[in-house]
């Protein structure tokens, strides 16, 4: 028997835990939160960290209780819906994880559990762990496109990509927007989401014709929206759940340098 | 006699869009700037429609209940989208396209619809390239393909196994870009409650703001839904857990008919259900099957670990049963496959519910590399959600509710039976007959939002071009807004003590048990009664916490599970009134010896088309005959 079959049936014991959880309550975007202390008993180490909400939330629905408001879609790590912010890790403490396929068999018995919203100034709290991530629209809205109208497509095997820049261009493509980056920032820089964008067009030969106003357009949206500066701290890398890699911002940065220093150049 | 009229062009069939497009009437672009299109949906068919619209110079206000439109359900979608695009020189056409998707479907679906599909496919590939989408690329820099169950060709484009993602990416930048030119405005968080009828025209929707609880009023010239598909009133389901049908419901209480309720497509591999306080069934995409073999033991009740049973006592099923296609068999018979060994007493895992999928095979051939590189976000998902490795172990897969080929009736314009009513993408019943063809609905979606929509809905907006704008302060939008109000009261009124979740759960319980992937007249009529009975529980017993006006997320769910408890039973007196098996439909009465469904084209080569009659009326049968002119009807063989 190997090793790993062992631990297998180690898991299949399936102990239900006790669970407590620290949660941030906020009624509104207006109100002041606070913290509330909750208890979970009979929690199966293979529910979803959802899963275990959910169970909450039947709790205290039934108790006459108002439940958690949180966000939450596709539920297999996809949608960029889940946004909770557990024990001091967005998205928790697995890696490359999103809160919903964060699972309870990553906790132990009887720990205690604090979960928040996002926290940074572009993402206003809309209700208990809910934010606001309207930023992030309103930042690929300014150029994270490429401006191709319906119907006046080249043939698709006419545009020629090297697969390594292909490939290269599908991992800054896996971005599923969550704001997971700007939440583990303490300068609450997106960067590493703006610069995903910028890079899977910057590195297809179809996104290159308007990579230079693309950068400069999405930067200034950035600016403009409050987000903070990047200081090389790499916290947003080590949190995203996608493997979004820190080498986005320094193809970002080089970018934006040539386009500052291009726009000087008048034919 | 019939209400309907599919306005199907003249001409053959591989004419007839040309046809289409060089007569119908066209709007100029200064009038485009004077007309308000209502677009409800932004998965890959409203992002492409809102792009394509907008670009047109309409007037687009778009809606969506997620917090931006880039999260809507086709953002989970793996496997890939289909062209004909003939690029592995494998003998590939969009006559071929079209045929495997009118026979995949069970000779159920309208061949100019389906045709016209296959032939926008092509340029859907070339628009999202465009884009910016990062399909899987030859080391020569083309573009690659695999294959997708139910076909022998290899047509299948995809960006590993999160295809859909990229595609709705795609697509919601295009939607982006119209924001910025001033086109398009998006409304996110806002889910529609109402449609309003003016003059027998689509002419508004009522919203719910999600964030503060206020109801608001819109309107315009022509309303499109592209709302997505149902598959959640199973509760258990592959779709995202918010995926509703009230928006098409809605619709339909208006006098949108609705077309093939019960054909509800169940795909064979996704993530068992493993315990009862699961949300959701993670979707392990079909494309897994083009490399995984799946097996059961030979021997009953066989409790060894997989990997301890030898090849010889191992039954590939899907092969030794379906020798043409193998473990690439259609999604329909793959699933009453396993359902039929798990039946048998042959079903692995805690509950005998299970099949394996094996990669073993796939691995000691090509390496461990060649298949991370193709399926590796998959059998990542897999380990998350199992904490298994499936590069070691074989998967565990059973069939779960996927896809929901029924949906609001359309005809060749997708207009639904409400002139100025438009459905595209899953929300409308159109391509795909009893049963889809993997990778077909992305195609599909992209191609109405993209092609079809905005030629079609221009030849409405002719007529339109004097109509002023639609002003709210009507006595219809009064109405409605009504509507939307006392349902909410009424909601919160009951103040019982259990939770919508749990009514969800019993319902979806009760459909699956009795209207999944098999049924029988008796089943069928238990089940309407049981759906009945815990309906009128819902409403005597259900508990929504809150207010109106707050973000209440409580109040959204009831809102969707009061409307699925309608659907159901829609789906299920569509389900009883067709005795024959087709599709995904199977009907235990109507089966082959061998067990394989059989169809009655003498009596049933129609699509069910459904009038709701009121609250408490039956709702009315219409029935749209289909004829074949340029496929010969078979019976269905994969063998
Ligand atoms: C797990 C999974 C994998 C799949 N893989 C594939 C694949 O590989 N290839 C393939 O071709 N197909 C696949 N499919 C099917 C395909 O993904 C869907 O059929 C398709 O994406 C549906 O797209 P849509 O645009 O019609 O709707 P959706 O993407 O479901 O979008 C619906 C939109 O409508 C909005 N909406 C709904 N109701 C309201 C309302 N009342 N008010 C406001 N907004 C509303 C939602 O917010 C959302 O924006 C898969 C499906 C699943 C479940
Ligand atoms: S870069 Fe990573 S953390 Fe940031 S939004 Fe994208 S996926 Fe989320
Ligand atoms: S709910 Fe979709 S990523 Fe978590």
């Amino acid at each position: 028997m190997t090793i790993d079959y062992l631990l297998l049936i180690i898991d299949k014991t399936n102990k239900p835990m006790n669970i407590k959880l620290k949660i941030w309550r906020q009624k509104n975007a207006k109100s002041k939160g606070k913290f509330v202390n909750y208890s979970l008993d009979d929690v199966s180490p293979e529910m979803s960290f959802l899963e275990m909400l959910d169970a909450l939330n039947t709790k205290l629905i039934e108790e006459g209780g108002d439940p958690v408001a949180f966000d939450h879609d596709c539920r297999e790590g996809i949608c960029g819906c889940c946004s909770l912010y557990i024990n001091g890790h967005p998205h928790g403490p697995g890696e490359k994880t999103t809160t919903c396929e964060l699972h309870i068999r990553s906790f132990k018995d009887g720990q205690t559990i604090v979960v928040e919203p996002w926290r940074a100034k572009s993402f206003p709290v809309i209700k208990d762990l809910i934010v606001d991530r309207n930023a992030f629209d309103k930042i690929i809205a300014a150029g994270g496109f490429i401006s191709v109208d319906t119907g006046s497509a080249p043939e698709a095997n006419s545009i020629l990509a090297k697969k390594e820049h292909a490939d290269e261009a599908f991992d800054s493509a896996s971005c599923i927007g969550c704001g997971a980056c700007v939440a583990a920032c303490k300068n609450a820089s997106a960067m590493l989401f703006v610069s995903a964008k910028i890079s899977q067009l910057a590195l297809l030969p179809q996104g290159k014709v308007e990579a230079m106003e693309r950068v400069e357009a999405m930067v200034a949206k950035m600016d403009e929206l409050g987000f903070g500066n990047c200081t090389n701290t790499y916290a947003c890398e080590a949190e995203c759940p996608k493997g979004i890699k820190i080498t986005n911002i320094a193809r970002m940065n080089r970018h934006f340098i040539g386009a500052k220093i291009g726009s000087q150049i008048k034919q | 006699m019939t209400k309907l009229n599919a306005k199907i062009p003249e001409g053959p069939l591989p004419e007839k869009w040309s046809k289409y497009k060089s007569s119908m009437k066209l709007v100029n672009p200064a009038n485009k700037k004077k007309l308000d299109i209502i677009l409800v949906g932004t998965g890959l068919a409203g992002a492409a429609a809102a792009s394509s619209l907008g670009e047109l110079g309409y007037n687009v206000k778009v809606f969506c209940f997620q917090d931006t439109p880039r999260r809507a359900h086709s953002v989970a979608a793996q496997g890939g989208i289909n062209a004909a695009k003939n690029y592995k020189n494998d003998g590939d056409s969009v006559y071929r396209l079209f045929y495997d998707m009118i026979k995949g479907g069970d000779y159920r679906a309208r061949e100019a619809n389906v045709y016209r599909a296959a032939e926008v496919s092509n340029a859907t590939i070339d628009q999202l390239t465009a884009q910016g989408v990062p399909f899987a690329r030859e080391y020569g820099g083309t573009l690659d393909n695999r294959s997708f169950g139910g076909v022998q060709v290899s047509r299948t484009f995809y960006a590993k196994g999160q295809t859909g993602q990229q595609c709705l990416l795609g697509a919601y930048s295009g939607l982006s870009r119209q924001v910025k030119n001033g086109t398009v405005k998006m409304y996110s968080r806002c889910e529609m409650l109402e449609l309003v009828i003016i003059d027998g025209k689509a002419r508004g929707i009522i919203t719910r703001n999600l964030v503060t609880g206020e109801i608001e009023r819109h309107s315009g010239h022509a309303v499109v839904l592209a709302t997505g598909g149902y598959g959640t009133i199973y509760y258990l389901s592959t779709l995202a857990v918010n995926s509703n049908a009230s928006a098409a419901w809605t619709a339909y209480k208006k006098g949108a008919f609705w077309g093939n309720p019960s054909f509800v497509q169940i795909h064979p591999s996704s993530i068992p259900v493993l315990n009862d306080y699961q949300s959701k069934l993670t979707l392990m995409s079909e494309s897994l099957r083009n490399d995984g073999r799946v097996w059961v033991p030979k021997k009953k009740g066989d409790k060894r670990p997989a990997n301890d049973i030898p090849e010889e006592e191992r039954d590939y099923y899907l092969e030794r049963k379906y020798p043409a296609f193998g473990n690439l068999v259609p999604r329909d018979v793959g699933s009453r496959a396993a359902k039929e060994r798990c039946d048998a007493g042959y079903g692995v895992g805690d509950t005998g519910l299970s099949v394996y999928l094996d990669f073993k095979d796939a691995i000691n051939k090509q390496g461990k590399k060649a298949i991370e590189n193709k399926y590796g976000n998959l059998f990542e998902m897999y380990e998350k959600i199992t904490g298994i490795n499936p590069y070691e172990e074989p998967m565990r897969i059973y069939p779960a509710g996927h896809y929901t080929m029924g949906g609001l009736w359309v005809d060749y314009e997708l207009m639904t039976t409400i002139p100025g009513l438009f459905a595209i993408g899953e929300s409308n019943f159109s391509d795909h007959g009893a049963n889809r063809l993997g990778a077909s609905s992305l195609m599909q979606c992209a191609g109405d939002g993209n092609f079809i929509i905005p030629n079609t809905i221009g030849n409405y907006m002719a007529d339109e071009i004097k109509t002023p704008k639609i002003p709210t302060d009507t006595p219809e939008f009064d109405e409605a807004e009504k509507a939307v109000k006392l349902k909410i009261e009424k909601l919160f009124s009951v103040n019982g003590k259990q939770t919508v979740t749990s009514f969800h759960k019993r319902l979806g319980k009760i459909l699956w048990d009795y209207s999944g992937m098999t049924r029988n007249e008796e089943g069928l009529k238990k089940g309407l009664f049981l759906i009945d009975e815990l309906e009128k529980e819902f409403w005597k017993d259900v508990k929504v916490p809150g207010t109106a006006d707050e973000l209440n997320q409580e109040l959204e769910k009831a809102g969707r599970v009061a409307d699925f408890f309608e659907l159901a039973k829609l789906m299920i007196t569509d389900g009883l009134s067709r005795r024959e098996s087709c599709g995904a439909h199977f009907r235990e009465e109507s089966q082959t010896e061998t067990g394989e469904a059989k169809r009655d084209d003498d009596n049933y080569s129609y699509i069910s088309v459904w009038e709701y009659k009121g609250k408490d009326e039956p709702p009315e049968l219409h029935k749209e005959e289909l004829n074949y002119k340029y496929v010969e009807v078979k019976i269905r063989d994969y063998k």
